[in-house]
């Protein structure tokens, strides 16, 4: 099977499934911290419209979780806050 | 004491309802949609005196910038979202430091407060500026606001002092006094006609002010100059004050729109990042323009190329309002007793509301103008034979 890494945890998927879908199937429910106040998101909508999902693939942050198609040996991680914090000065 | 009537809810119309209500008139605001329904919710809120050559324009500029101090204190900084970060114009050639560097001494000369910056110091300023730039110069006094959120805090301020705002109301013309002056106002009220008795009339409507001026019997020339806006997504602290190019000292207009395009960037307290801005003679027309859009994004990398690797979330787009002559009518009319104007203030309207304002009420009360109303007056529109 097909597997992608959540925060260094293997993570299978079937063809077709988001990353989200993968994520939930596994039993996680929350891969975001949020700006204001440091709370957990996972997925709200699930139809790419509430941008509560947003996740980090291949460091690149700000991607939606429900929208994002889960591919073999992308290494997906937690984003905290914007998923910026390099650039602040 | 007279009666009042603005018509705007901009910030323009707010800053005059401000000002009025704290003489002691008897102010109505009406404006057919909402708070910030025209262009004061369609810009950025710089307040600039950096971008001013020395002149009317200029003159208005700094006292505008004093009176925003003063209102951020009496009405609380947070409700404006003022900061005042002051400005850093950066030149990205050297020809164009030399302009800027002769741009900003004249303007020391006319009381700005600006401060060169040398090339190794530029990254003092700003961390992610681009490596390389031949320098710049620093106006500490460039400011900022919320534009919508300050319009709304001005109104409020005047409500206090009496003034009433009303909503839903699109003014359609003047009744007058057989004598000449203005009796009252024309509206649409709920698809019905009212009117509003009022010893005078200010057009604070923008870039409707041509349009308004004409139903009220009292013509000057207002026109759109549209720009577009790209927003980020939510950034940290990415940029401490407002960050320029110094394209406007020697801004070339290509094409019959007149395209300019000079990069602003400037953070928010949300986290987005602004990035204007262009200016086209196009009317009102709303259509996005894909290129102009590439020419401002690759611009503001190009100062800042951390934004190469950050989404845009979205893009929008307004209608600055400007006189044939870009300076603002602002003043009596000289046709109509009782008609003021206070509109066509281009791309600075955010900047100059409280100095309109302020000499809106200082005319209605015959006191002297702090800065010389003269080369504002509606007078320079209507000519000797009308
Ligand atoms: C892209 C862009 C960037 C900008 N950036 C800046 C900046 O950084 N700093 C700055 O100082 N300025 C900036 N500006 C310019 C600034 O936004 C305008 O100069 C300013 O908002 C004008 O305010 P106003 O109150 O005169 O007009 P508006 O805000 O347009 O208000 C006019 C009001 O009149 C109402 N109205 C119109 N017709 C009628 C009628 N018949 N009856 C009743 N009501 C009517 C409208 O509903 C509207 O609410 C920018 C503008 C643009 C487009
Ligand atoms: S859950 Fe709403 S956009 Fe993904």
């Amino acid at each position: 099977m097909a597997t992608f890494t959540f925060d260094g945890r293997t993570i299978p998927f079937r063809p077709g499934q988001s990353v989200g879908a993968a994520l939930i199937a596994a039993g996680i429910y929350s891969w975001r911290v949020t700006r204001v106040g440091a709370r957990p998101r996972g997925l709200f909508c699930g139809i790419g419209v509430c941008f509560d999902c947003l996740v980090t693939i291949d460091g690149a942050p700000n991607q939606r979780a429900c929208r994002a198609p889960a591919a073999d040996g992308i290494s997906v991680t937690t984003q905290r806050g914007t998923g910026h914090d390099d650039l602040a000065v | 004491m007279a009666r009042v009537l603005v018509v705007g809810a901009g910030v323009v119309g707010a800053a005059c309802a401000y000002f009025l209500a704290r003489d002691g008139h008897e102010v109505t605001v009406v404006d057919r949609g909402p708070v910030g329904a025209g262009t004061t919710s369609r810009g950025e809120g710089n307040i600039l005196v950096s971008d001013k050559s020395a002149g009317p324009e200029l003159a208005l500029a700094l006292r505008s910038a004093e009176l925003w101090r003063r209102i951020a204190e009496r009405l609380g900084a947070d409700a404006l979202e003022w900061e005042s970060k002051g400005g850093l114009v950066v030149a990205a050639t050297d020809e164009t430091l030399g302009a800027l560097r002769e741009f900003a001494t004249l303007q020391a000369a006319a009381g700005v407060w600006c401060e060169p910056v040398e090339p190794g110091n530029l990254s003092g300023y700003e961390p992610n500026l681009a490596p390389g730039l031949p320098g710049g110069v620093f106006y500490p006094g460039d400011q900022q606001v919320q534009p919508v959120r300050a319009a709304a805090a001005l109104l409020y301020a005047a409500r206090v002092d009496g003034a009433t705002v009303r909503h839903g109301v699109e003014v359609l013309g003047v009744r007058r006094r057989s004598d000449g002056p203005v009796r009252s106002v024309e509206c649409r009220v709920d698809g019905a006609v009212v009117e509003i008795d009022a010893d005078a009339v200010v057009n604070a409507t923008g870039t409707w002010g041509g349009d308004v001026s004409a139903r009220i019997g009292a013509p000057v020339p207002v026109l759109p100059r549209r720009g577009f806006i790209l927003v980020t997504e939510p950034l940290p602290h990415v940029v401490r004050h407002k960050v320029y190019t110094a394209d406007y000292v020697s801004n070339v207009a290509s094409g019959a729109a007149g395209l300019e395009t000079s990069v602003v960037v400037e953070g928010t307290r949300g986290g987005t990042v602004l990035i204007g801005a262009s200016r086209e003679r196009v009317g009102f027309d709303t259509a996005i323009s894909y290129p102009v859009l590439r020419t401002m994004a690759a611009q503001a990398v190009r100062i800042f190329p951390f934004l190469d690797r950050v989404s845009l979330l979205r893009v929008y787009t307004g209608f600055r309002p400007y006189c044939p002559d870009h300076l603002p009518v602002i003043g009596a009319d000289p046709r109509i007793a009782g008609i003021y104007h206070a509109c066509g203030h281009e791309g600075a309207g955010i900047g100059l509301a409280p100095a309109t304002g302020e000499m809106i009420a200082d005319l209605l009360s015959d006191r002297s103008t702090f800065v010389p109303a003269e080369p504002f007056s509606p007078a320079r529109f209507v000519s000797e034979a009308a």
